[in-house]
């Protein structure tokens, strides 16, 4: 039994460096202490909500986020807006809807069940108001990104001059944590570019923390039921295999070899 | 076989025992007599059967809710992450369990290889093992393109490319393959209508694995033929079953905390954008458990030798009971092949490593002396060493120690163990 563990963790080690190292890209990304890491995690209510303002008022103008619907917002382990809140926010998209019953198609305000509204008609749309760039989804932007919450976080504050020799095209900027250190997007974000209401600094780094938060949830929207579950049913895995253990040593003890 | 014939004790049971011996069989796999010095490494027989009803359960129910459409599948994915009921602890599992599947049958192949229980009378065991390990393969490389995410439609198209290899006919199987001139669509809905078909053939072949299995019964650690049922044997139940449920309880402890901690590390963050067949990912990656075919591929400089090295590196495996020309079965007698199989572990776990990375410089040179090495391995190294290597005196039975003396680990260990 020992030596069969041995073996195997040491195998288990052997596995787990190819993996890391093509997971993890070497640029050392920015860090920041994020509530919803390890095994209780759960996502900071406050900077959920502020993470939302942060999206609607700046990232929203080109990004989409198309999985979303505005019900979202009121569940539980989301922002946690209240039932009241997030209709009043859904009301405040136009969303186009119909055919009618005389075969037009009109404007009426947001409900819950819609999904968030799109910024732009289509891809092609999308492209040409961005200097033939598309900005991405954000649904799941920071599960499709390797470096996840920390390359976003970072990207958000890598924006600097670019060093001497490198030479931009127009509307191309540098971004220090960018693949490739060129990006179509410029700037978004700049000190009290948002107020938020219950008071917090909007600096930079807290826009960036905050609205990089928000895209964790809206990528895993469950990730606090997640936790919570892993948690017990991990905890209940182990009582059975130690109840089990014990059971095994019983009946084994029957024979004269051990187990 | 067990020697014993069965009678039901209930007269109703005796008379549907008659006519259809159901309850024969299930006395026989309670009975069946199991050498009683297995250790932990023959579990995972076991642990592979959970990890195949696991998911053609957690399949079933993603089938319910996924649409196999180009324009619909990625989003139907999110819609189960999302809106199903529970769906993300469903989807997690299916896309874990897969990685768990290959850890669980890697151990395994790896045991047999330790232990010799490839050889005689056991080769139609471990030929129906290739093939489920081959099924495997398909169903798992099939299985993550039904996202539709970049790594799925970009992996898609560079596997069935390789079959452009073939010469003359190549193009036409490709075309066939896709049923089209890209992966698309078509290419989607039959990659799922197989991925929903091969588990139930795994399924079919592991019946017949385990009956190959039950015929000459379990090889062992000191690797001779035990009498059975005798001293050396313990019952299947309830010995083997519940050290079975126990090494399962600790696999499913390390399965539990990928699916709810890390679920997303063993996937590629590329497969949460959604295909786009005019944006080529910077590099295209197969799942973990293919590298080290991957780098076999790509260590050959052409095209269509390299599909036929990787395709040979898997097929080698079922000609491996006449490649190992020694009579002893388990590497515990057989101090040199003890070594080798242990280079071989190594440079499998090397090949793994270069698959991953890109293939130039130093890289792609460790990938070819790996590859070469490979085939040195089964080709040269096994039927050599069977006929020159001076194997360690090998016990006659698991409870006795050798004649004259000469006590090895194993039995020594038992011997110990019995004198407790």
């Amino acid at each position: 039994m020992k030596n069969f563990l041995r073996i195997l963790s040491l195998i288990i080690v052997f596995l787990a460096a190819p993996l890391s190292s093509y997971a993890a890209e070497k640029v050392e990304y920015l860090k920041t202490d994020w509530s919803f890491k390890g095994l209780f995690g759960k996502f900071d209510r406050g900077a959920l909500q502020r993470g939302y303002q942060v999206y609607t008022e700046v990232c929203a103008s080109c990004h989409s986020m198309k999985y979303l619907s505005y019900r979202n917002l009121a569940e539980k382990g989301g922002p946690e807006f209240t039932e009241q809140q997030a209709k009043a926010i859904a009301a405040s998209f136009d969303v186009t809807d119909g055919p009618n019953s005389d075969g037009e198609m009109f404007t009426r305000p947001g409900k819950l069940s819609d999904k968030f509204v799109m910024p732009y008609e289509n891809v092609k749309a999308a492209q040409a108001a961005n200097g033939g760039a598309y900005p991405p989804d954000m649904s799941v932007l920071v599960k499709a990104r390797g470096g996840g919450v920390d390359y976003i976080y970072s990207l958000l504050q890598g924006y600097e001059d670019p060093p001497a020799g490198i030479i931009l095209d127009e509307g191309v900027h540098y971004n220090k944590y960018m693949y490739g250190n060129k990006i179509k997007m410029s700037n978004p974000l700049s000190d009290g570019l948002v107020e938020y209401s219950d008071g917090t600094n909007a600096t930079v780094e807290q826009m960036s923390k905050d609205v990089t938060t928000f895209l964790m949830w809206t990528a895993e929207p469950h990730l606090e039921t997640r936790h919570q579950i892993g948690f017990k049913a991990i905890l209940y895995l182990i009582i059975l295999t130690i109840l089990v253990y014990f059971s095994m040593k019983r009946i084994w003890s029957r024979v004269e070899t051990k187990v | 076989m067990s020697d014993h014939e069965y009678t039901p004790k209930s007269k109703a049971g005796k008379w549907f025992n008659d006519r259809l011996p159901l309850l024969t069989l299930a006395n026989h796999l309670t009975d069946y007599p199991t050498p009683k010095n297995l250790n932990y490494w023959w579990t995972f027989g076991g642990i592979l059967t959970f990890c195949l009803i696991t998911q053609i359960v957690t399949g079933l129910t993603l089938a319910m809710h996924y649409i196999a459409h180009a324009d619909m599948a990625f989003e139907s994915v999110e819609h189960i992450m999302r809106d199903v009921n529970y769906g993300w602890l469903i989807r997690y599992i299916h896309a874990n369990g897969a990685s768990m599947f290959f850890l669980a049958v890697y151990i395994h192949i790896f045991r047999s290889l330790f232990y010799g229980s490839y050889k005689a009378p056991r080769e139609i065991i471990w030929i129906i093992g290739i093939i489920i390990y081959l099924l495997m393969m398909a169903a798992a490389f099939m299985g993550y393109v039904l996202p539709w995410g970049q790594m799925s439609f970009w992996g898609a198209t560079v596997i069935t490319n390789l079959f452009s290899a073939i010469p003359l006919v190549g193009e036409g199987i490709v075309t066939w393959l896709w049923g089209g001139y890209s992966v698309d669509n078509p290419t989607l809905t039959r990659f799922f209508t197989l991925h929903y078909l091969i588990p139930f053939l795994i399924l079919g072949l592991v019946v017949l694995h385990i009956w190959a299995l039950h015929v000459p019964g379990n090889n062992n650690p000191v690797g001779i033929d035990v009498k059975k049922p005798s001293k050396d044997t313990v019952p299947f139940h309830p010995y083997i079953v519940i050290k079975d449920t126990f090494a399962l309880l600790m696999f499913m402890i390390v399965f539990a905390f990928f699916v709810f901690y890390t679920p997303n590390i063993l996937g590629h963050a590329d497969n949460y954008i959604e295909a786009d067949p005019l944006v080529t990912p910077a590099h295209i990656v197969p799942e973990w458990y293919l590298l080290p075919f991957y780098a076999i591929l790509r260590s050959v400089p052409d095209k269509l030798l390299g599909v036929i090295a990787m395709l040979s590196a898997i097929l080698i495996l079922a000609a491996l009971p006449w490649l190992d020309t020694s009579k002893i079965r388990s590497a515990v007698f057989r101090p040199l092949y003890k070594q080798f199989y242990w280079i071989l572990v190594a440079d499998v776990l090397i090949l793994g490593y270069v698959g991953a990375m890109p293939a130039e410089g130093l890289y792609l040179l460790v990938a070819r002396v790996a590859t070469a090495y490979y085939f040195l391995h089964f080709l040269v190294i096994l039927p050599v060493l069977g006929l020159k290597e001076k194997t360690l005196p090998i016990p006659l039975s698991i409870t006795e120690p050798i004649l004259g003396g000469t006590a090895n680990l194993a039995t020594a260990r038992n011997k110990e163990s019995s004198i407790k």
